[in-house]
C-alpha cells in the first residue's frame, strides 16, 4: 500500500509542474486512455482518489473560493493535489462526501444552466456556489449530501491547501505565505531574531548567545525512547 | 512474568506525574513512571501548521493515536458521538512524555488568593458546585516558587498589582517585547489598567543547560525546536531517571488499579508497548493522567470492595469537569502590528480576574500566541465573506495588521459536567473509554461577554479601526485545560481526595494532577498543577515510612 502511494506521488510530480491548462490536457488524454479512477490505489486517473473529471470540477471550484488575482489562485497553488492526497490519508473518511458532492454540483449545474460546472461562466459558478452555501441549490441534486455542509467542507479544505504548509501538497512554492508577507521558507529564529531591537532599553539576546554547542548538546542528550527498556 | 515490586507507580508523565516521579525518586523511593504516549524530542517539533496539538485538521502530533483511543461525547440533546482525538468534542490534551507540557504555550500563572476561596468570595451560585479549596494560596506559595525555579520561568509580573504575594522573583527576565506588546502596553496604561510581562515556562536566557528561545512562531501546539520551552519532559523527568530510582515505561496503557482484600491498592495492570498485559506491584499508586483519563482509570478499577470504582463511594469521581471558556476580541489596525516574533503572547492584565461589579468570577486577558495563516482564515471581521475574492483580499490586507486579545473565564463547576466510562465503546486494548456529557454554567457566558468587551475596549484604545468579539459557547468544557474531576476536599462525601491529594478511603492511592482542582482559576492551569505536584509529593515523602509502612 505504501509503495503504491509513493508511486502515485511520483507520478504526480510532472503534472504538478505543468501549467494548469497543460495539466488538464494531459489529464484528459490520460483519462481518455484509461477511464475513471477507483481511488487510492494505482488507478486509471493520474490522481490518487479523484477522477479526471472530478479533479477538473474541484479545480474550478477552488479557483472561485480563492481566485487568482495579482497573486495565484487555489488551483495553481495545488489545492486539488492537497485535497486528493489527504483523501487518501488523514481525510479518508471524507471520500464519500467528495464523490457525492462533486457529482451533485454537476447535476445542479446542468439543472440550472444546462452545462457542467467547469464550463460555466465565472459569474454563474459564483452564483451556484453561493446557492450551495445558503443551502438553496436545487434540492433534487442534493438528496444524499447537504449542499451547505459540502460547501463548508470545500471552503475549509481549500483554505488548508492554500494557506497550509506546502509539505501537504498545496501552497505551491509557499505562494500564499509570500502573499501574506510570511517569510518562506520559514527558517524563523535564525533570520528574524534581530528585527525588533528598536527599544534600546530592552536587553537584547543575540542569536550568537544561542550557542550551537547548547543546541547540539541538548539534542544529543535528549533520550530518544526508553520504552520498556528495563522491563524484560 | 512478575515485575520487580517497587515503592510507587506513577500513572502519567505529564505536568503532575513527572514532578511526582522526580520528587519520590530523589527522596529514595523506587518509582515506575508509566506513560501511554511516546517520548518525543526537539527533533519532533515538526512545525506542521495543519497537524499539531492546536490545529488538528490532519491529526495531532503528540498523541494519543487517532485510531486506538476513541471517546464518546453526549451532546446537550442527548445524542452520542464517537470522537477521535483530533475531533473537537474529544477534549484532548496530549499523550506523550511531558503530557501537555511538551507542546503547550507555556504560560506560567499562579492562581490568585481568591481563586482558592471562590465560595467564600462570591457565595453559593445556583446550579453550580462552587466551593472553596481545602488549601490556601499560602499553602502552595513555596511550591509555586519551586516550580518556577526548577522547571524554569521567564517574565516579570512586578507591574501586576493584583498578583498574589511572592517570596522570590522569577528566575529569568522576560523576552524583549514584540510589536503587539508595544502597541498594547501604553493603551492599557491610558485605560488605567496594569499590563505586565506574562510569566512563561520558556527560557529567555540559557537556563538549566538549555538554550534561550529563538523567537520562532511555533510554540503553542508544537514541541520546541531548540528545547527552550520547559516542560516535565526536559527537566524533572530526566532528573528522576538520573537519580537511578526511577524507570520510565512509555507506550504503556494502564488498564486498572489493583486492590487487595483489605481495600488497599497493590499496583496496576497495564498493557506494555507490545500490548502484553503486565502487572506492576507497588506500595502506593499515584494517578496523574489528567482530568479525563484519571477519572476513567478510577472508574475502571472496580472490585468487590469498590463496585463503582476507586474513590467513588459517593459518586463524585468524574464530576465537575472544567476547562476554560475562552473569550476575547480581535482588532484590525491601519498599520502593521504583527512582526512574527514568537511566542507572540507577551502582555497581560489581571484587572478583571476579580472584583467585577455585579459579576461572579473573571479572568486574565493577554494578547494571543502567534497565528499561522490557516488559523487567521477564521478571524473574519463581521461582514467579510468566508470565500472568494473579498476573503483573499481580506487575508492579504489584515494578516499583519491584526491583534487578538483573549482570556480564560474562571468557570463555575457543574455536577453534571462529567466523565463516565462508556458501557459499550472500548479502546484498542478493550478498556472502556471516557464518556463525556454536560455543559457550561450560564455564568461563564455572562463573564465571557464582559471580558470580551474589556478586550475590545483595550484594542480600540490601542488604535484598532475595526473590532469584534469572540464569545464562548455553551458546550461542555475540558480540553487542554481540563480539571476538576477528582475534587480535593475535607468531606469524603463531597470530594474524592483529601487536601494532600490522597483518595479518602484508600490510604495508599493518590490523584495528583489537574483533576483535584476545586475551581480552575481564570488562568492557564499548568503551573498550579506543577505546584500541587510538588506540594503533594512533599507531604507524601514526609509520611513515607518505607515499604509496607503507612504511606
Amino acid at each position: 500500500m505504501v509503495a503504491v502511494r509513493v508511486k502515485a506521488e511520483l507520478r504526480m510530480q510532472p503534472a504538478y509542474r505543468l501549467s494548469r491548462r497543460k495539466f488538464l490536457q494531459a489529464a484528459m488524454v490520460a483519462a481518455a486512455a484509461a477511464g475513471s479512477g477507483i481511488g487510492c490505489v494505482a488507478g486509471r486517473s493520474p490522481w490518487r482518489f479523484l477522477s479526471v473529471d472530478e479533479a477538473r470540477t474541484l479545480a474550478a471550484i477552488c479557483d472561485q473560493i480563492i481566485p487568482p488575482d495579482e497573486h495565484p489562485g487555489a488551483a495553481w497553488a495545488g489545492v486539488v493535489n492537497y485535497i486528493d492526497r489527504q483523501l487518501c490519508g488523514p481525510l479518508r473518511r471524507l471520500q464519500n462526501s467528495y464523490r457525492l458532492g462533486l457529482a451533485a454540483i454537476d447535476t445542479s449545474s446542468r439543472a440550472l444552466y444546462g452545462a457542467n460546472f467547469v464550463v460555466l461562466a465565472e459569474a454563474r459558478q459564483v452564483e451556484l456556489l453561493g446557492l450551495m452555501e445558503q443551502g438553496r441549490a436545487s434540492s433534487e441534486a442534493w438528496k444524499q449530501i447537504s449542499s451547505s455542509e459540502f460547501f463548508a467542507l470545500l471552503v475549509d479544505q481549500t483554505m488548508q491547501g492554500f494557506y497550509g504548509d506546502p509539505r501537504h501538497g498545496g501552497n505551491r512554492e509557499g505562494t500564499s505565505w509570500k502573499m501574506l508577507g510570511m517569510p518562506y521558507p520559514p527558517i524563523r529564529g535564525r533570520l528574524h531574531y534581530d528585527v525588533n531591537q528598536r527599544d534600546v532599553n530592552q536587553p537584547v539576546v543575540n542569536l550568537p548567545n544561542v550557542k550551537k554547542k547548547d543546541i547540539t548538546q541538548s539534542q544529543r542528550t535528549a533520550p530518544v525512547s526508553v520504552a520498556n527498556s528495563k522491563v524484560k | 512474568m512478575a515485575l520487580k515490586h517497587v515503592n510507587a507507580v506513577v500513572v502519567g508523565a505529564g505536568a503532575g506525574g513527572g514532578i511526582v516521579a522526580k520528587e519520590l525518586a530523589t527522596a529514595g523511593l523506587s518509582v515506575v513512571l508509566v506513560e501511554r504516549g511516546k517520548w518525543y524530542t526537539a527533533f519532533d517539533c515538526r512545525k506542521d501548521d495543519l497537524r499539531n496539538q492546536r490545529t488538528t485538521v490532519l491529526g495531532n502530533s503528540f498523541g494519543p493515536d487517532e485510531d486506538r483511543n476513541p471517546r464518546v461525547l453526549v451532546d446537550e440533546q442527548g445524542k452520542e458521538y464517537v470522537q477521535k482525538p483530533s475531533d473537537g468534542g474529544y477534549s484532548n490534551n496530549a499523550a506523550c512524555v511531558g503530557g501537555g507540557t511538551a507542546s503547550y504555550g507555556a504560560m506560567a500563572w499562579r492562581y490568585m488568593e481568591k481563586d482558592f476561596r471562590m465560595r467564600s468570595t462570591y457565595g453559593s451560585v445556583a446550579g453550580s458546585t462552587l466551593e472553596d479549596w481545602p488549601i490556601s494560596y499560602a499553602d502552595l506559595e513555596p511550591y509555586y516558587e519551586k516550580a518556577e525555579w526548577e522547571i524554569g520561568v521567564s517574565g516579570d509580573d512586578g507591574n501586576n498589582i493584583f498578583r498574589s504575594p511572592r517570596q522570590r522573583p522569577l528566575p529569568m527576565p522576560p523576552l524583549p517585547p514584540n510589536r503587539e506588546y508595544q502597541v498594547l502596553k501604553p493603551a492599557a496604561q491610558r485605560l488605567g489598567l496594569h499590563p505586565f510581562d506574562i510569566p512563561m515556562l520558556r527560557n529567555s536566557v540559557s537556563y538549566n543547560g538549555r538554550a534561550a528561545c529563538m523567537r520562532c512562531r511555533w510554540c503553542v501546539g508544537f514541541a520546541c525546536e531548540v528545547d527552550a520551552k520547559n516542560g516535565t519532559q526536559n527537566t524533572v523527568i530526566p532528573a528522576a531517571l538520573a537519580s537511578g530510582n526511577c524507570e520510565l515505561r512509555s507506550e504503556c496503557i494502564v488498564k486498572e488499579i489493583l486492590t487487595d482484600s483489605q481495600g488497599r491498592v497493590k499496583g496496576v495492570a497495564y498493557f506494555d508497548s507490545e500490548s502484553r498485559l503486565q502487572e506492576q506491584t507497588a506500595d502506593l499508586v499515584v494517578v496523574s493522567g489528567s482530568a479525563n483519563e484519571s477519572a476513567r482509570l478510577l472508574l475502571n478499577s472496580k472490585s468487590r470492595l469498590f463496585p463503582t470504582g476507586l474513590g467513588n463511594r459517593y459518586d463524585w469521581v468524574g464530576r465537575n469537569l472544567q476547562g476554560h471558556a475562552y473569550t476575547g476580541a480581535v482588532g484590525l489596525f491601519d498599520f502593521e502590528v504583527y512582526d512574527d516574533l514568537g511566542p507572540g503572547a507577551g502582555i497581560a492584565i489581571c484587572d478583571f480576574n476579580h472584583g467585577n461589579k455585579g459579576l461572579t468570577s473573571g479572568g486574565m486577558l493577554a494578547n494571543e500566541f502567534i497565528r499561522l495563516p490557516y488559523q487567521f482564515v477564521g478571524w473574519r471581521a463581521p461582514g467579510v465573506p468566508r470565500w472568494g475574492r473579498a476573503h483573499k483580499e481580506y487575508m492579504r490586507q489584515w494578516y499583519r495588521r491584526s491583534i487578538g486579545v483573549m482570556g480564560p473565564v474562571q468557570e463555575m463547576p457543574m455536577f453534571d459536567s462529567r466523565v463516565q466510562v462508556d458501557p459499550t465503546v472500548k479502546d484498542y486494548w478493550g478498556i472502556p473509554v471516557v464518556r463525556l456529557s454536560g455543559h457550561r454554567h450560564p455564568n461563564d457566558l455572562v463573564v465571557g461577554k464582559f471580558l470580551a468587551s474589556k478586550a475590545e475596549a483595550w484594542l480600540k484604545e490601542a488604535g484598532a479601526i475595526t473590532t469584534w468579539t469572540f464569545l464562548p459557547g455553551t458546550g461542555l468544557s475540558g480540553g487542554q485545560h481540563q480539571a476538576g474531576t477528582c475534587r480535593m476536599g475535607e468531606d469524603p462525601q463531597t470530594s474524592v481526595v483529601d487536601k494532600y491529594c490522597r483518595v479518602h478511603d484508600v490510604d495508599n492511592l493518590y490523584v495528583i494532577d489537574g483533576s483535584v482542582h476545586v475551581t480552575n482559576g481564570g488562568f492557564n492551569p499548568a503551573l498550579t498543577i506543577m505546584a500541587i505536584a510538588y506540594y503533594a509529593s512533599d507531604n507524601l515523602v514526609k509520611l513515607w515510612k518505607g515499604t509496607h509502612g503507612a504511606a
